[in-house]
């Protein structure tokens, strides 16, 4: 028999209207004119200070007293159709506009087909979200990249292809996955639903200051191993709750050595592993990608920013919470064996036992994720027979990404049986690929060349898998149904991706060099 | 001049618990993706969990906790550690709180998760992982058991008499207890809002 909760409300309501209005700003304005507590005895040394305290720094718009967070200013506010329909309901039912339209850009991705635009939505729904979107930007006087435009695509792939994306820059996203941005030595934060409604209306947020969680990884890739394997690494070695509370610092000669469109793939993937965020500091690599773009600073305005940004990168000697070091060259292509980003290992490796680990909780979560996988354990997992091949999301679907693919699939055939999709991150990418000649090289392989969006990488718009199916994804999450009810997801990167699709089999890429 | 919507203030709830002791639940499991092409919150009870809950011809899965008879109604969930990683979705916290839950017990939460649950009156009530599993042994002993979380105490209490103390963000459980919200925190910073901009020019505009 079932009791009924009950709750205690107290006596209601006294505080209700009267907390945070006269009282608590006289407060804050007392704290104010109080010293920085970081006050150093010599002014001639400042305490040494990383890349996130220095942005953090330089956005407070108001400091957190008496246990409050910090309120931070954001720069940039990226807007989508999935997360923002219940915050333009909040603004309305309040009677508030949004603040600033100039520094928030809204696009459709997750919810969109990625079959002819020139058809009409086949998913009532999903058009009916993206029709809201375009509504409330409207009467809200927020540009977006909507169907149809040159510049729509993934977020994450258009804010950086558009200039937008710049170091010290404090970006948000109703979305998870922008810390993608951090690349650019941003600090970029994913954001519920109210919080994008806090944006919307203040162009601040409520945060605590992060610990720091340097990752340095050194030595060279070998061929064969890219951008992808060095974070499906990280996320195997600290799991995926290994960076809660933390911002990731990239650094390492491993990492300086990737392009822009690596580190994107790199810090993308921050919270699988549990990090809001993660950020590479600055660099010339930084710099020359940014140069030129629509939205990047020009003229004198450009060595105005590139003297901001060249001081961004951490002092020497600045402290992190937590550390992790490892050398690029001991690794080899990745892939994911379980049901979330940190059950991988390499792609040599055979499936681990549960039998074998000491925890109880562990021992079931792993007997869980192999009997949704259909993996025993002790099999290789080489070799493992799969039915489709998803180039693409937020994580590898940037221009590099495709160039990669396409060289490896060249003179090639997708094995029969295997459904190969590519899909560009962004319209401004398929172009590029277009004018490149990279569509035939797929199409003559046997692949789908798809319009931009997020597709199979979160299947919400039709593009998944039925139950059962196997996928080698490019994308970022292996959770159970996220393809596709009772679908299948082995993470790794494009090159795997390739090789796999050509012998329909989980192949290592390096064979095929 | 606007208005702070007024929110039930919470200070604790007494309920008997759903079990759900698995590691690492993710926001895909808690509301699936397909189901996020909503323009508003209307149905998100019935869609919690609805791959663990459903079978594939639509009937409930005799074996998911939430089919048990006597789940109706439980207001705490009791669950592994992690709890929530994965997607931003706010939809997470909205289906949990629309099938009834009012509290969280695990011995971690992921960041957006808590977050997004803090700002919605559901609480993420993290404990240490021994507690947990102190928890999870007497659940497993009499699965009926009541406990009480008190926001107010900052203490969960078991039936036995004894309190697990909690740490939560303390200016989120100050909005729970009062009932306001933080977005009328935020816009009473006008001021510096102001001063803010005044110093700082914005770094990009998406309107040119």
């Amino acid at each position: 028999m079932s009791r009924q909760p009950s709750f205690d409300s107290g006596s209601a309501g006294s505080l209700i209207g009267l907390a945070y209005s006269g009282a608590e700003m006289h407060s804050l304005d007392e704290s104010a004119r109080v010293e920085p507590p970081m006050s150093d005895p010599n002014p001639n040394s400042p305490r040494p200070r990383t890349i996130v305290e220095k942005i953090w720094d330089d956005h407070v718009v108001a400091p957190g007293t008496d246990g409050a967070p910090d309120v931070l200013g954001i720069d940039l506010h990226l807007v989508h159709e999935v997360t923002s329909p219940q915050a333009f309901d909040g603004l309305r039912d309040r009677g508030l506009k949004v603040r600033r339209p100039g520094q928030t850009l809204a696009t459709v991705d997750h919810s969109i087909p990625t079959t002819d635009r020139s058809l009409p939505f086949a998913d009532e729904i999903a058009f009916a979200q993206v029709s809201r979107l375009e509504q409330n930007c409207a009467e809200f006087g927020i540009p977006l990249h909507g169907m149809g435009s040159p510049h729509q695509g993934i977020v994450h792939v258009i804010g950086p292809e558009l200039g937008l994306t710049q170091p010290g820059m404090t970006i948000v996203c109703g979305d998870s996955h922008t810390a993608t941005h951090g690349a650019f030595g941003a600090l970029a934060i994913g954001i519920g639903t109210t919080e994008v409604e806090h944006v919307l209306a203040t162009q601040t947020l409520l945060q605590r200051r992060p610990k720091s969680f340097e990752v340095r990884v050194d030595g060279a890739l070998h061929p064969g191993v890219t951008a992808k394997d060095i974070i499906l690494y990280l996320l195997s070695r600290i799991g995926v709750g290994g960076g809660t509370g933390h911002v990731f610092e990239y650094g390492g000669s491993a990492i300086r050595a990737l392009g822009m469109e690596g580190r994107m793939t790199v810090c993308n993937m921050s919270i699988e592993g549990g990090a809001r965020a993660g950020l590479v500091a600055p660099d010339e690599t930084t710099f020359e990608y940014v140069a030129g773009r629509t939205h990047a600073p020009a003229g004198a305005d450009w060595d105005v920013a590139l003297d901001r940004w060249r001081r961004l990168p951490s002092d020497e000697g600045a402290r992190h919470d937590r550390s992790i070091a490892f050398d690029a060259g001991d690794l080899v292509p990745m892939v994911t064996y379980g049901t979330n980003p940190g059950m991988g290992f390499p792609i040599t490796e055979r499936i681990p036992d549960p039998e074998r680990l000491t925890d109880a909780t562990q021992r079931d979560s792993l007997r869980a994720a192999l009997r949704y996988m259909d993996l025993n354990p002790g099999d290789a997992i080489l070799g493992k027979p799969i039915d489709v091949v998803f180039i693409g999301s937020c994580t590898n679907s940037r221009i590099s990404d495709l160039r990669e693919a396409a060289r490896m699939l060249r003179g090639r055939h997708v094995a029969d049986g295997v459904r190969v999709m590519v899909v560009p991150g962004s319209t401004e990418v398929k172009r590029q690929a277009e004018e490149e000649g990279l569509d035939s090289v797929f199409r003559d392989a046997g692949a789908e060349w798809r319009e931009a969006g997020c597709s199979m990488c979160i299947a919400m718009n039709g593009d998944q898998l039925s139950p059962g199916q196997y996928s080698v994804s490019t994308s970022n999450r292996n959770f159970e149904g996220r393809q596709g009810k009772g679908g299948r997801t082995f993470l790794a990167s494009p090159l795997t991706a390739v090789a796999s699709a050509v012998t329909g089999r989980l192949s290592d890429p390096r064979a095929l060099l | 001049m606007t208005i702070t919507p007024p929110r039930e203030p919470f200070r604790s709830v007494t309920s008997a618990v759903v079990p759900m002791l698995r590691n690492d639940v993710d926001t895909d499991q808690i509301i699936p993706a397909r189901f996020l092409k909503t323009i508003n919150r209307a149905g998100l009870a019935e869609q919690l969990f609805c791959d663990w809950r459903y079978l594939a011809d639509g009937s409930p899965n005799p074996d998911f906790v939430l089919n048990r008879p006597e789940m109706a109604g439980r207001a705490i969930l009791v669950a592994g550690d992690n709890f929530g990683c994965g997607s931003s979705r706010e939809h997470a916290p909205w289906a949990l709180m629309a099938w009834g839950i009012r509290a969280v017990v695990s011995s971690s939460f992921a960041d957006i998760f808590r977050v997004n649950s803090l700002k919605n009156g559901l609480l993420p009530v993290a404990v240490p992982p021994e507690e947990l599993m102190r928890i999870g042994s007497i659940l497993e002993a009499e699965p009926d058991v009541e406990l009480t979380v008190d926001l107010e105490a900052s203490e969960v209490r078991l039936p036995d008499g004894s309190a697990i103390g909690f740490d939560i963000d303390a200016f989120a459980r100050r909005m729970i207890l009062d009932g306001t919200d933080e977005l009328g925190y935020l816009l009473a910073h006008q001021p510096q809002l102001e001063a803010y901009d005044a110093s700082h020019p914005p770094r990009v505009s998406t309107l040119a």
